[in-house]
Protein backbone atom coordinates (compact mmCIF):
# COMPACT_ATOMS: atom_id res chain seq x y z
CA UNK A 1 0.00 0.00 0.00
CA UNK A 2 1.36 3.39 -0.90
CA UNK A 3 1.82 5.51 2.16
CA UNK A 4 0.98 9.13 1.47
CA UNK A 5 2.60 11.40 4.01
CA UNK A 6 0.33 14.35 3.41
CA UNK A 7 -2.74 12.18 3.74
CA UNK A 8 -1.39 10.58 6.89
CA UNK A 9 -0.90 14.01 8.39
CA UNK A 10 -4.40 15.15 7.56
CA UNK A 11 -5.88 11.88 8.89
CA UNK A 12 -4.27 12.56 12.24
CA UNK A 13 -4.77 16.31 12.47
CA UNK A 14 -8.22 16.85 10.95
CA UNK A 15 -10.17 15.16 13.78
CA UNK A 16 -8.61 17.56 16.28
CA UNK A 17 -10.12 20.81 15.00
CA UNK A 18 -11.73 20.33 11.59
CA UNK A 19 -13.72 17.20 12.28
CA UNK A 20 -13.66 16.78 16.03
CA UNK A 21 -15.60 13.67 17.08
CA UNK A 22 -17.16 15.45 20.06
CA UNK A 23 -17.49 19.02 18.83
CA UNK A 24 -18.60 18.40 15.24
CA UNK A 25 -19.92 14.86 15.19
CA UNK A 26 -21.24 15.18 18.77
CA UNK A 27 -20.30 11.60 19.67
CA UNK A 28 -19.03 10.27 22.97
CA UNK A 29 -20.75 12.95 25.03
CA UNK A 30 -21.71 10.62 27.88
CA UNK A 31 -18.18 9.85 28.95
CA UNK A 32 -17.14 13.45 28.30
CA UNK A 33 -19.60 14.53 30.99
CA UNK A 34 -18.65 11.84 33.44
CA UNK A 35 -14.88 11.77 33.52
CA UNK A 36 -13.90 15.42 33.16
CA UNK A 37 -14.21 16.61 36.75
CA UNK A 38 -10.47 16.08 37.21
CA UNK A 39 -7.62 16.30 34.71
CA UNK A 40 -6.00 13.01 35.73
CA UNK A 41 -9.25 11.11 35.15
CA UNK A 42 -9.72 12.84 31.79
CA UNK A 43 -6.16 12.04 30.76
CA UNK A 44 -6.35 8.34 31.61
CA UNK A 45 -9.75 8.07 29.91
CA UNK A 46 -8.31 9.82 26.83
CA UNK A 47 -5.37 7.44 26.65
CA UNK A 48 -7.63 4.43 27.13
CA UNK A 49 -10.00 5.55 24.39
CA UNK A 50 -7.18 6.45 21.98
CA UNK A 51 -5.58 3.03 22.44
CA UNK A 52 -8.90 1.30 21.89
CA UNK A 53 -9.85 3.26 18.75
CA UNK A 54 -6.39 2.89 17.21
CA UNK A 55 -6.13 -0.83 17.91
CA UNK A 56 -9.70 -1.63 16.92
CA UNK A 57 -9.25 0.31 13.67
CA UNK A 58 -6.01 -1.56 12.99
CA UNK A 59 -7.42 -5.02 13.71
CA UNK A 60 -10.69 -4.45 11.88
CA UNK A 61 -8.86 -3.06 8.88
CA UNK A 62 -6.53 -6.08 8.82
CA UNK A 63 -9.42 -8.50 8.52
CA UNK A 64 -11.82 -6.18 6.66
CA UNK A 65 -11.69 -8.30 3.50
CA UNK A 66 -12.74 -11.38 5.41
CA UNK A 67 -15.58 -9.97 7.48
CA UNK A 68 -18.94 -11.30 6.23
CA UNK A 69 -21.20 -8.28 5.89
CA UNK A 70 -24.07 -10.08 7.64
CA UNK A 71 -22.15 -10.22 10.93
CA UNK A 72 -19.84 -7.25 10.51
CA UNK A 73 -21.26 -5.16 13.36
CA UNK A 74 -20.99 -8.02 15.83
CA UNK A 75 -17.44 -8.75 14.63
CA UNK A 76 -16.52 -5.12 15.26
CA UNK A 77 -18.19 -5.20 18.66
CA UNK A 78 -16.34 -8.37 19.65
CA UNK A 79 -12.98 -6.86 18.78
CA UNK A 80 -13.78 -3.56 20.51
CA UNK A 81 -15.14 -5.30 23.61
CA UNK A 82 -12.06 -7.51 23.90
CA UNK A 83 -9.76 -4.51 23.62
CA UNK A 84 -11.73 -2.60 26.23
CA UNK A 85 -11.53 -5.52 28.66
CA UNK A 86 -7.77 -5.72 28.14
CA UNK A 87 -7.40 -1.97 28.72
CA UNK A 88 -9.57 -2.22 31.83
CA UNK A 89 -7.44 -5.08 33.18
CA UNK A 90 -4.23 -3.14 32.52
CA UNK A 91 -5.61 -0.08 34.32
CA UNK A 92 -6.65 -2.20 37.29
CA UNK A 93 -3.14 -3.63 37.44
CA UNK A 94 -1.12 -0.45 37.01
CA UNK A 95 -3.39 2.51 37.78
CA UNK A 96 -5.72 1.05 40.38
CA UNK A 97 -6.77 4.28 42.05
CA UNK A 98 -7.76 5.99 38.79
CA UNK A 99 -9.35 2.82 37.45
CA UNK A 100 -11.57 2.79 40.53
CA UNK A 101 -12.61 6.39 39.99
CA UNK A 102 -13.35 5.80 36.32
CA UNK A 103 -15.42 2.79 37.41
CA UNK A 104 -17.89 1.88 34.69
CA UNK A 105 -16.75 4.46 32.17
CA UNK A 106 -13.77 2.45 30.94
CA UNK A 107 -16.13 -0.44 30.29
CA UNK A 108 -18.50 1.93 28.55
CA UNK A 109 -15.87 2.69 25.90
CA UNK A 110 -17.40 -0.39 24.24
CA UNK A 111 -20.54 1.61 23.57
CA UNK A 112 -18.70 4.81 22.72
CA UNK A 113 -19.95 5.81 19.30
CA UNK A 114 -16.56 7.14 18.26
CA UNK A 115 -14.97 3.69 18.32
CA UNK A 116 -17.77 1.97 16.47
CA UNK A 117 -18.18 4.92 14.11
CA UNK A 118 -14.54 4.91 13.04
CA UNK A 119 -14.55 1.14 12.61
CA UNK A 120 -17.60 1.23 10.37
CA UNK A 121 -16.84 4.46 8.52
CA UNK A 122 -13.10 4.21 8.05
CA UNK A 123 -11.44 0.92 8.98
CA UNK A 124 -13.81 -1.16 6.86
CA UNK A 125 -12.72 0.73 3.74
CA UNK A 126 -9.07 1.65 4.29
CA UNK A 127 -5.73 -0.08 4.84
CA UNK A 128 -4.39 -0.97 8.29
CA UNK A 129 -1.73 1.78 8.43
CA UNK A 130 -4.11 4.61 7.64
CA UNK A 131 -6.83 3.12 9.82
CA UNK A 132 -4.46 3.00 12.76
CA UNK A 133 -3.55 6.66 12.20
CA UNK A 134 -7.23 7.56 11.84
CA UNK A 135 -7.81 5.92 15.22
CA UNK A 136 -4.97 7.89 16.79
CA UNK A 137 -6.30 11.10 15.20
CA UNK A 138 -9.81 10.61 16.48
CA UNK A 139 -8.49 9.57 19.86
CA UNK A 140 -6.51 12.81 19.97
CA UNK A 141 -9.57 14.80 18.93
CA UNK A 142 -11.53 13.24 21.79
CA UNK A 143 -8.59 13.77 24.15
CA UNK A 144 -8.18 17.42 23.18
CA UNK A 145 -11.77 18.22 24.02
CA UNK A 146 -11.81 16.09 27.16
CA UNK A 147 -8.65 17.70 28.49
CA UNK A 148 -9.94 21.18 27.65
CA UNK A 149 -13.17 20.52 29.53
CA UNK A 150 -11.27 18.82 32.35
CA UNK A 151 -8.90 21.78 32.62
CA UNK A 152 -11.73 24.29 32.95
CA UNK A 153 -13.71 22.13 35.38
CA UNK A 154 -10.81 21.26 37.66
CA UNK A 155 -9.26 24.75 37.65
CA UNK A 156 -12.46 26.65 38.44
CA UNK A 157 -14.29 23.83 40.24
CA UNK A 158 -11.51 22.67 42.55
CA UNK A 159 -8.86 25.35 42.08
CA UNK A 160 -6.25 22.86 40.91
CA UNK A 161 -4.76 21.29 37.79
CA UNK A 162 -3.72 17.63 37.90
CA UNK A 163 -4.26 17.82 41.67
CA UNK A 164 -1.78 20.70 42.12
CA UNK A 165 -3.39 23.73 43.69
CA UNK A 166 -3.34 26.80 41.45
CA UNK A 167 -6.15 28.87 42.96
CA UNK A 168 -6.05 28.41 46.74
CA UNK A 169 -9.68 27.59 47.78
CA UNK A 170 -11.24 29.40 50.74
CA UNK A 171 -11.90 26.15 52.61
CA UNK A 172 -8.13 25.54 52.68
CA UNK A 173 -7.46 29.08 53.87
CA UNK A 174 -7.00 30.68 50.44
CA UNK A 175 -8.99 33.31 48.58
CA UNK A 176 -10.70 31.39 45.79
CA UNK A 177 -14.40 30.52 46.07
CA UNK A 178 -14.70 27.24 44.17
CA UNK A 179 -17.52 26.93 41.68
CA UNK A 180 -19.60 23.99 42.85
CA UNK A 181 -21.48 23.65 39.56
CA UNK A 182 -18.28 22.82 37.69
CA UNK A 183 -17.67 19.77 39.86
CA UNK A 184 -21.01 18.30 38.76
CA UNK A 185 -21.42 16.50 35.42
CA UNK A 186 -24.02 18.87 33.87
CA UNK A 187 -21.47 21.69 33.78
CA UNK A 188 -19.62 19.76 31.07
CA UNK A 189 -22.69 20.26 28.87
CA UNK A 190 -22.34 24.02 29.13
CA UNK A 191 -18.59 23.92 28.59
CA UNK A 192 -18.83 21.62 25.57
CA UNK A 193 -21.56 23.87 24.19
CA UNK A 194 -19.41 26.96 24.64
CA UNK A 195 -16.41 25.21 23.09
CA UNK A 196 -18.49 24.19 20.06
CA UNK A 197 -19.68 27.78 19.76
CA UNK A 198 -16.11 29.06 19.90
CA UNK A 199 -14.91 26.46 17.41
CA UNK A 200 -17.67 27.27 14.93
CA UNK A 201 -17.05 30.98 15.22
CA UNK A 202 -13.44 30.30 14.30
CA UNK A 203 -14.17 27.71 11.60
CA UNK A 204 -17.30 28.98 9.87
CA UNK A 205 -17.61 25.94 7.58
CA UNK A 206 -18.60 23.79 10.57
CA UNK A 207 -21.82 25.73 11.04
CA UNK A 208 -24.78 23.62 9.98
CA UNK A 209 -27.25 25.13 7.55
CA UNK A 210 -30.32 26.31 9.42
CA UNK B 1 -13.54 -8.38 -1.43
CA UNK B 2 -13.97 -12.02 -2.25
CA UNK B 3 -17.39 -13.07 -3.43
CA UNK B 4 -17.91 -15.96 -1.02
CA UNK B 5 -17.50 -13.84 2.13
CA UNK B 6 -21.15 -14.19 2.93
CA UNK B 7 -21.34 -17.94 2.50
CA UNK B 8 -22.52 -19.91 5.51
CA UNK B 9 -19.19 -21.68 6.02
CA UNK B 10 -17.17 -18.48 5.85
CA UNK B 11 -19.49 -16.65 8.24
CA UNK B 12 -19.29 -19.42 10.82
CA UNK B 13 -15.52 -19.78 10.38
CA UNK B 14 -14.89 -16.06 10.85
CA UNK B 15 -17.14 -15.96 13.92
CA UNK B 16 -15.50 -19.00 15.54
CA UNK B 17 -11.91 -17.94 14.80
CA UNK B 18 -12.57 -14.40 15.99
CA UNK B 19 -14.18 -15.57 19.22
CA UNK B 20 -11.32 -17.98 19.94
CA UNK B 21 -8.76 -15.28 19.27
CA UNK B 22 -10.55 -12.67 21.40
CA UNK B 23 -11.10 -15.07 24.28
CA UNK B 24 -7.39 -15.94 24.21
CA UNK B 25 -6.45 -12.26 24.35
CA UNK B 26 -8.90 -11.48 27.15
CA UNK B 27 -8.09 -14.51 29.31
CA UNK B 28 -4.38 -14.01 28.63
CA UNK B 29 -4.56 -10.45 29.92
CA UNK B 30 -6.56 -11.55 32.96
CA UNK B 31 -4.06 -14.28 33.87
CA UNK B 32 -0.92 -12.23 33.26
CA UNK B 33 -2.16 -9.23 35.26
CA UNK B 34 -3.81 -11.14 38.09
CA UNK B 35 -0.89 -10.85 40.50
CA UNK B 36 -0.66 -7.05 40.23
CA UNK B 37 -4.41 -6.66 40.49
CA UNK B 38 -4.60 -8.75 43.64
CA UNK B 39 -1.70 -6.84 45.19
CA UNK B 40 -3.55 -3.60 44.36
CA UNK B 41 -6.73 -4.90 45.92
CA UNK B 42 -4.99 -6.02 49.10
CA UNK B 43 -3.24 -2.65 49.39
CA UNK B 44 -6.56 -0.90 48.82
CA UNK B 45 -8.18 -2.86 51.66
CA UNK B 46 -5.36 -1.85 53.99
CA UNK B 47 -5.73 1.73 52.85
CA UNK B 48 -9.49 1.61 53.47
CA UNK B 49 -8.89 0.39 57.01
CA UNK B 50 -6.43 3.21 57.59
CA UNK B 51 -8.93 5.72 56.23
CA UNK B 52 -11.77 4.33 58.37
CA UNK B 53 -9.44 4.52 61.38
CA UNK B 54 -8.59 8.14 60.44
CA UNK B 55 -4.87 7.42 60.28
CA UNK B 56 -4.73 8.69 56.71
CA UNK B 57 -7.00 11.08 54.87
CA UNK B 58 -8.87 9.79 51.80
CA UNK B 59 -6.79 11.85 49.36
CA UNK B 60 -3.48 11.20 51.10
CA UNK B 61 -0.72 9.14 49.53
CA UNK B 62 1.61 7.24 51.84
CA UNK B 63 3.24 3.87 52.40
CA UNK B 64 0.01 2.19 53.44
CA UNK B 65 1.48 -1.22 54.19
CA UNK B 66 4.03 0.30 56.58
CA UNK B 67 1.44 2.46 58.34
CA UNK B 68 -0.86 -0.53 58.55
CA UNK B 69 1.76 -2.75 60.15
CA UNK B 70 2.76 -0.03 62.61
CA UNK B 71 -0.69 0.95 63.80
CA UNK B 72 -3.06 -1.89 63.30
CA UNK B 73 -3.35 -5.37 64.71
CA UNK B 74 -5.64 -7.85 62.98
CA UNK B 75 -7.43 -10.52 64.97
CA UNK B 76 -9.74 -13.30 63.90
CA UNK B 77 -12.72 -13.66 66.23
CA UNK B 78 -15.60 -16.07 66.45
CA UNK B 79 -18.72 -13.98 65.89
CA UNK B 80 -21.08 -16.01 68.11
CA UNK B 81 -18.89 -15.77 71.20
CA UNK B 82 -16.77 -12.71 70.50
CA UNK B 83 -13.67 -14.66 71.54
CA UNK B 84 -10.40 -14.64 69.65
CA UNK B 85 -10.21 -17.64 67.34
CA UNK B 86 -6.53 -18.47 67.67
CA UNK B 87 -6.75 -21.42 65.26
CA UNK B 88 -6.67 -18.96 62.38
CA UNK B 89 -3.71 -16.88 61.38
CA UNK B 90 -4.96 -13.31 60.98
CA UNK B 91 -2.78 -12.45 57.98
CA UNK B 92 -4.02 -15.46 56.00
CA UNK B 93 -7.67 -15.51 57.03
CA UNK B 94 -10.02 -14.49 54.23
CA UNK B 95 -13.52 -13.78 55.46
CA UNK B 96 -15.04 -13.82 51.98
CA UNK B 97 -13.61 -17.27 51.29
CA UNK B 98 -14.78 -18.45 54.71
CA UNK B 99 -18.32 -17.30 53.94
CA UNK B 100 -18.36 -19.68 50.97
CA UNK B 101 -17.02 -22.64 52.96
CA UNK B 102 -19.90 -24.71 54.43
CA UNK B 103 -17.71 -25.74 57.39
CA UNK B 104 -16.89 -22.16 58.30
CA UNK B 105 -20.17 -20.43 57.55
CA UNK B 106 -23.88 -20.55 58.11
CA UNK B 107 -26.73 -20.03 55.70
CA UNK B 108 -29.01 -17.22 56.80
CA UNK B 109 -32.78 -17.51 56.65
CA UNK B 110 -34.46 -14.70 54.80
CA UNK B 111 -36.06 -13.14 57.88
CA UNK B 112 -32.69 -13.09 59.68
CA UNK B 113 -30.88 -11.51 56.80
CA UNK B 114 -31.73 -7.79 56.48
CA UNK B 115 -28.39 -7.07 54.81
CA UNK B 116 -29.03 -9.78 52.16
CA UNK B 117 -25.67 -11.46 52.55
CA UNK B 118 -27.13 -15.02 52.30
CA UNK B 119 -24.16 -16.80 53.88
CA UNK B 120 -22.24 -15.51 56.85
CA UNK B 121 -18.81 -16.60 57.97
CA UNK B 122 -18.74 -17.81 61.59
CA UNK B 123 -15.46 -15.97 61.99
CA UNK B 124 -14.48 -12.44 61.15
CA UNK B 125 -11.30 -10.44 61.01
CA UNK B 126 -11.34 -7.32 63.19
CA UNK B 127 -8.68 -4.66 63.34
CA UNK B 128 -7.52 -3.01 66.54
CA UNK B 129 -6.06 0.44 66.02
CA UNK B 130 -3.23 0.86 68.48
CA UNK B 131 -1.46 3.87 69.85
CA UNK B 132 1.43 2.33 71.70
CA UNK B 133 -0.19 -0.43 73.77
CA UNK B 134 -3.54 1.27 74.01
CA UNK B 135 -6.34 0.36 71.61
CA UNK B 136 -7.91 3.57 70.34
CA UNK B 137 -10.56 2.24 68.05
CA UNK B 138 -11.83 -0.94 66.42
CA UNK B 139 -12.30 -1.35 62.71
CA UNK B 140 -14.94 -3.87 61.69
CA UNK B 141 -15.53 -5.26 58.21
CA UNK B 142 -19.14 -4.88 57.07
CA UNK B 143 -20.95 -5.80 53.91
CA UNK B 144 -24.46 -5.99 52.57
CA UNK B 145 -26.64 -5.43 49.56
CA UNK B 146 -27.47 -1.96 48.23
CA UNK B 147 -29.40 -1.47 45.02
CA UNK B 148 -27.33 -3.36 42.46
CA UNK B 149 -24.45 -4.79 44.35
CA UNK B 150 -22.93 -5.90 47.59
CA UNK B 151 -21.15 -3.04 49.31
CA UNK B 152 -17.97 -3.92 51.17
CA UNK B 153 -16.55 -1.55 53.70
CA UNK B 154 -15.18 -0.88 57.14
CA UNK B 155 -16.69 0.93 60.07
CA UNK B 156 -14.45 2.18 62.84
CA UNK B 157 -15.83 2.53 66.37
CA UNK B 158 -14.39 4.41 69.33
CA UNK B 159 -13.37 2.52 72.46
CA UNK B 160 -16.92 2.89 73.87
CA UNK B 161 -18.10 0.68 70.94
CA UNK B 162 -21.02 3.05 70.32
CA UNK B 163 -19.53 6.05 68.59
CA UNK B 164 -18.49 5.97 64.96
CA UNK B 165 -14.88 6.98 64.36
CA UNK B 166 -14.91 6.54 60.61
CA UNK B 167 -16.41 4.74 57.65
CA UNK B 168 -15.18 3.64 54.29
CA UNK B 169 -16.65 1.55 51.48
CA UNK B 170 -14.00 0.13 49.19
CA UNK B 171 -15.95 -2.08 46.83
CA UNK B 172 -19.42 -1.76 45.36
CA UNK B 173 -21.23 -1.50 42.04
CA UNK B 174 -23.75 1.21 42.84
CA UNK B 175 -24.82 3.87 40.34
CA UNK B 176 -22.05 6.42 39.71
CA UNK B 177 -23.16 9.84 40.96
CA UNK B 178 -26.02 8.43 43.07
CA UNK B 179 -25.44 5.29 45.14
CA UNK B 180 -21.71 5.45 44.48
CA UNK B 181 -21.67 8.62 46.59
CA UNK B 182 -21.17 6.29 49.58
CA UNK B 183 -17.53 6.92 48.76
CA UNK B 184 -17.89 10.69 48.74
CA UNK B 185 -15.62 12.09 51.47
CA UNK B 186 -18.12 14.86 52.24
CA UNK B 187 -20.83 12.33 53.01
CA UNK B 188 -18.48 10.06 54.91
CA UNK B 189 -17.47 13.09 57.02
CA UNK B 190 -21.00 13.12 58.47
CA UNK B 191 -20.41 9.78 60.21
CA UNK B 192 -17.77 10.34 62.90
CA UNK B 193 -19.36 11.15 66.25
CA UNK B 194 -22.68 9.48 65.44
CA UNK B 195 -23.81 7.08 68.15
CA UNK B 196 -24.94 3.90 66.43
CA UNK B 197 -25.72 1.76 69.50
CA UNK B 198 -28.45 2.90 71.88
CA UNK B 199 -28.27 2.81 75.67
CA UNK B 200 -29.03 -0.92 75.68
CA UNK B 201 -26.21 -1.34 73.12
CA UNK B 202 -28.64 -2.34 70.39
CA UNK B 203 -27.96 -1.01 66.89
CA UNK B 204 -30.04 2.09 66.26
CA UNK B 205 -28.59 3.78 63.20
CA UNK B 206 -31.04 5.53 60.93
CA UNK B 207 -30.38 7.13 57.57
CA UNK B 208 -32.96 9.89 57.31
CA UNK B 209 -34.29 12.31 54.75
CA UNK B 210 -34.75 16.00 55.55
CA UNK B 211 -31.73 16.38 57.77
CA UNK B 212 -30.27 14.36 60.61
CA UNK B 213 -30.92 15.79 64.06
CA UNK B 214 -30.56 12.95 66.53
CA UNK B 215 -27.27 11.38 67.52
CA UNK B 216 -28.16 8.11 65.83
CA UNK B 217 -29.12 9.68 62.51
CA UNK B 218 -27.13 10.31 59.36
CA UNK B 219 -28.36 12.09 56.24
CA UNK B 220 -29.38 9.61 53.57
CA UNK B 221 -27.87 9.93 50.11
CA UNK B 222 -30.14 11.92 47.83
CA UNK B 223 -31.32 9.99 44.80
CA UNK B 224 -30.12 6.73 46.32
CA UNK B 225 -32.83 5.48 48.63
CA UNK B 226 -32.06 1.80 48.16
CA UNK B 227 -28.35 2.25 48.66
CA UNK B 228 -29.06 4.30 51.81
CA UNK B 229 -31.41 1.63 53.12
CA UNK B 230 -28.77 -0.97 52.34
CA UNK B 231 -26.14 0.94 54.29
CA UNK B 232 -28.50 1.36 57.25
CA UNK B 233 -29.39 -2.34 57.21
CA UNK B 234 -25.87 -3.60 56.87
CA UNK B 235 -24.43 -1.40 59.62
CA UNK B 236 -27.25 -2.32 61.99
CA UNK B 237 -26.95 -5.98 61.11
CA UNK B 238 -23.21 -6.21 61.62
CA UNK B 239 -23.31 -4.29 64.90
CA UNK B 240 -26.20 -6.45 66.17
CA UNK B 241 -26.36 -9.79 67.95
CA UNK B 242 -25.80 -11.81 64.77
CA UNK B 243 -22.82 -9.67 63.82
CA UNK B 244 -20.22 -8.17 66.09
CA UNK B 245 -22.59 -7.68 69.05
CA UNK B 246 -20.98 -10.39 71.26
CA UNK B 247 -17.51 -9.16 70.36
CA UNK B 248 -18.40 -5.55 71.19
CA UNK B 249 -19.86 -6.71 74.52
CA UNK B 250 -16.53 -8.40 75.31
CA UNK B 251 -14.70 -5.24 74.34
CA UNK B 252 -16.86 -3.21 76.75
CA UNK B 253 -16.14 -5.87 79.39
CA UNK B 254 -12.49 -4.98 79.15
CA UNK B 255 -11.30 -7.86 77.01
CA UNK B 256 -9.24 -7.38 73.89
CA UNK B 257 -7.19 -4.73 75.67
CA UNK B 258 -9.33 -1.70 74.91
Amino acid sequence: MAFDKAEAKSVISSPIFDNNPIALQVLGICSALAVTSKMDKALVMSIALTVVVAMSNLLISLIRNHIPSSIRIIVQMTIIASLVIVVDQVLKAYAYEIAKQLSVFVGLIITNCIVMGRAEAYAMKNGPGMSFLDGIGNGLGYSALLLAVGFIRELFGSGSVFGYTILEPIRDGGWYQTNGLLVLPPSAFFIIGLLIWALRTWKKDQVEAA
Amino acid sequence: MSANNDSFVKTVTVAVVLCLFCSLVVSGAAVVLKKEQQANKAADVQRSILIAAKIVKPEEQADFTKLFNENIEAQVIELATGEVASEFEAAKFDQRQAAKDPALSIKLQKQDDPASIRRQSKYAKVYLVKNGDKVESIVLPVHGYGLFSTLYGFIALEGDTRTVAGLRFYEHGETPGLGAEVENPQWVAKWPGRVVLNDQFKPSLELVKNGANEKNEVDALSGATYTSNGVENLVNYWLGDNGFGPFLAKVRGGQHGV
